[in-house]
């Protein structure tokens, strides 16, 4: 008796942690992917299977061509939002990330820095996204800022409820998501390295780009597929900041779900999860070969 | 390392990064303490609390109070099961053990799968299951399912797990970190002097990693009561505080929302302050004793 518990103690141990995340994370995945071949009538889902909720998604997408059906532009619209992002959060975080690193010396002062950088991510993401209301609005400070300047004679409009406040706002909240995990390959470089190649003559510049940024690999990587999959998905900084006017893929499944159309939300949500997973595959892809080059 | 050109550089790029942080949250802080006439941008139209008067008051149809009460109970909850759930597992983690990797990766893409699928896969889960109990009553004739059954859906069944999907994966990724530092020596040491698993483990191991517990406390807590991409869908008919804060954001047109956001993030970082302070105690306690 004694021996079968300490046999599978640890088992036992893991056991809460695995039936949460199989009941909550693993079922409700695959319960996807099957009720994406299910049927539905306008207040029923019907267990079924069809390709239809497919079919239905990508109708006319090939018959149209070259213009764009509704599935390949929002597709479009979301891969830019998400390249966009991820670019200008990949060059910020990685700044970030460096300063902390290597340009604060005492290890107090560099955690208090860090934990300034990490406490907003702890507050409420809809509050962060409305403070740029007072900013960015037609009367906000930007704009009033430039017309007293006379920069510009009349208030810009596209500040607000625009792409462009997509884009600050999806900075804005997952910036972290890329210094965290940057910050934390650059703690395991030996900063030896780093002085041996100063001391043999490199630039700033040859110092990250042969010793830092190749060390800080893994990081980045791991940073990318957080704001990737984060943006790709999303539907409420879009449906905020967009003023719910720019489609994207995430509401377009909350939309459907909204009016019940589960099966049709679940063949979209496959084809997203695919549609990442192909971006992921291919980023990693993209950093390997520049490392064989 | 660098020359101070570039650390200069730098030193300003994260100043500016801070501004950028910290300024819009400073801005709707100040704005929510305007006057009566106030707008949604500055300038600043007098000073009074107005505006979380009128909160207080309610916010149109909505009440606010009890869907910041559901928060908090929700957000309790998660606390709890994430810090028992995270540290078990934890624990469990340190020996292989059955589907020890599988679970491993699933932990891990649950935190990067898109929210809005494990939000619609959850509600699937809870649709299918109504679906299966009205059915079971319609087959046996069970009254109090035919009469009063609606949903199984709810904040502490769907809603529960929904967030859970969500913390679960930082709680364990901050037990890994924990367990990768923790020296086995000192429960070695334990065991050596006759203590049973349980000794050990709550006379050794626990007051060693309590700091790093308040660690995956203020997550569980903070990513629940802020979270609502993975409940949005999940969560029934009664809404957590984010949620109607989102709805908030289209109907709402005066500092009210400002109030509540002040309000909100106030509460936050109270939570995080606490956390903080409880943290370091309990580090220079652990280390006095050391000595």
């Amino acid at each position: 008796m004694l021996k079968q518990i300490e046999k599978y103690g640890a088992s036992l141990l893991a056991l809460p942690f695995m039936v949460t995340i199989g009941l909550f994370f693993i079922l409700p995945l695959l319960l996807v992917v099957v009720v994406s071949f299910w049927d539905y009538t306008s207040y029923s889902i019907v267990p079924d299977f069809i390709f239809t909720n497919y079919e239905d998604i990508f109708y006319g997408c090939i018959d149209n061509l070259p213009e764009l059906c509704t599935a390949f532009s929002t597709y479009l619209s979301t891969i830019k939002f998400v390249i966009i992002t991820w670019f200008i959060t990949l060059i910020v975080g990685f700044l970030i990330a460096l300063f902390l690193a290597f340009c604060v010396r005492s290890i107090a002062l560099q955690i208090a820095l860090f934990l300034l950088c990490t406490i907003p991510f702890w507050t409420s993401n809809v509050i962060r996204m409305i403070s740029w209301i007072p900013l960015l609005g037609r009367n906000g400070l930007v704009n009033d800022g430039l017309v007293k300047l006379g920069i510009v004679e009349v208030p810009i409009e596209w500040l607000l409820y625009s792409e462009f406040a997509v884009i600050v706002a999806f900075v804005h909240l997952y910036t972290l998501f890329m210094v965290v995990p940057i910050f934390n390959s650059m703690l395991r470089i030996d900063k030896s390295l780093l002085e041996a190649a100063y001391d043999t003559g490199a630039s700033t510049w040859q110092m990250l780009t042969n010793v830092i940024i190749p060390l800080s690999r893994p990081g980045i990587i791991i940073g990318s597929i957080f704001v990737v999959t984060i943006v790709m998905g999303d539907f409420l900084t879009i449906g905020v900041m967009g003023g719910q006017q720019i489609a994207s893929v995430g509401k377009i499944i909350n939309v459907e779900m909204q009016y019940l159309q589960f099966p049709a939300a679940a063949a979209n949500a496959v084809i997203l999860i695919f549609t990442t997973l192909l971006i992921i595959f291919g980023m990693t892809r993209i950093i390997d070969v520049r490392k064989e080059l | 390392m660098f020359n101070a050109r570039f650390k200069f550089m730098m030193i300003s790029f994260f100043c500016f990064f801070i501004v950028f942080l910290y300024g819009p949250m400073f801005c709707i802080l100040v704005l929510s303490f305007q006057g009566p006439n106030g707008g949604l941008t500055f300038p600043m139209r007098g000073l009074s609390l107005f505006w979380f008067e009128s909160l207080f008051d309610g916010v149109g149809v909505i009440d606010i109070w009890s869907a910041f009460g559901r928060s908090l109970r929700l957000g309790l909850v998660v606390m709890v099961l994430t810090v028992i759930f995270s540290l078990m597992a934890g624990l469990a983690f340190r020996k292989k053990f059955m589907l020890s990797s599988v679970l491993f990766y699933a932990t891990v893409s649950s935190l990067i799968v898109p929210s809005i699928v494990i939000s619609l896969g959850v509600a699937l889960e809870f649709r299918i299951l109504d679906d299966a109990v009205k059915t079971l009553g319609e087959k046996h004739q069970i009254t109090w399912i035919l009469e009063d059954f609606r949903t199984t859906m709810g904040l502490f069944s769907s809603g529960l797990g929904a967030q859970l999907t969500w913390t679960l994966p930082f709680g364990l990724l901050i037990m890994f970190a924990v367990f990768n530092r923790f020296d086995p020596s000192y429960e070695e040491a334990a065991r050596d002097l006759g203590a049973g698993a349980w000794k050990t483990f709550t006379e050794a191991v626990l007051p060693i990693i309590a700091p790093s517990l308040i660690g995956v406390a203020l997550f569980g807590f903070t990513l629940s009561y802020d979270e609502l991409a993975r409940s949005s869908q999940a969560i029934g008919g009664q809404n957590t505080l984010p949620l109607e804060l989102r709805g908030l954001t289209t109907t709402v047109t005066d500092p009210t929302i400002y109030a509540l956001g002040t309000l909100t993030t106030g509460i936050s970082f109270t939570v995080i302050g606490l956390a903080l302070a409880f943290y370091f105690t309990m580090r220079r306690r652990a280390s006095g004793k050391k000595i």
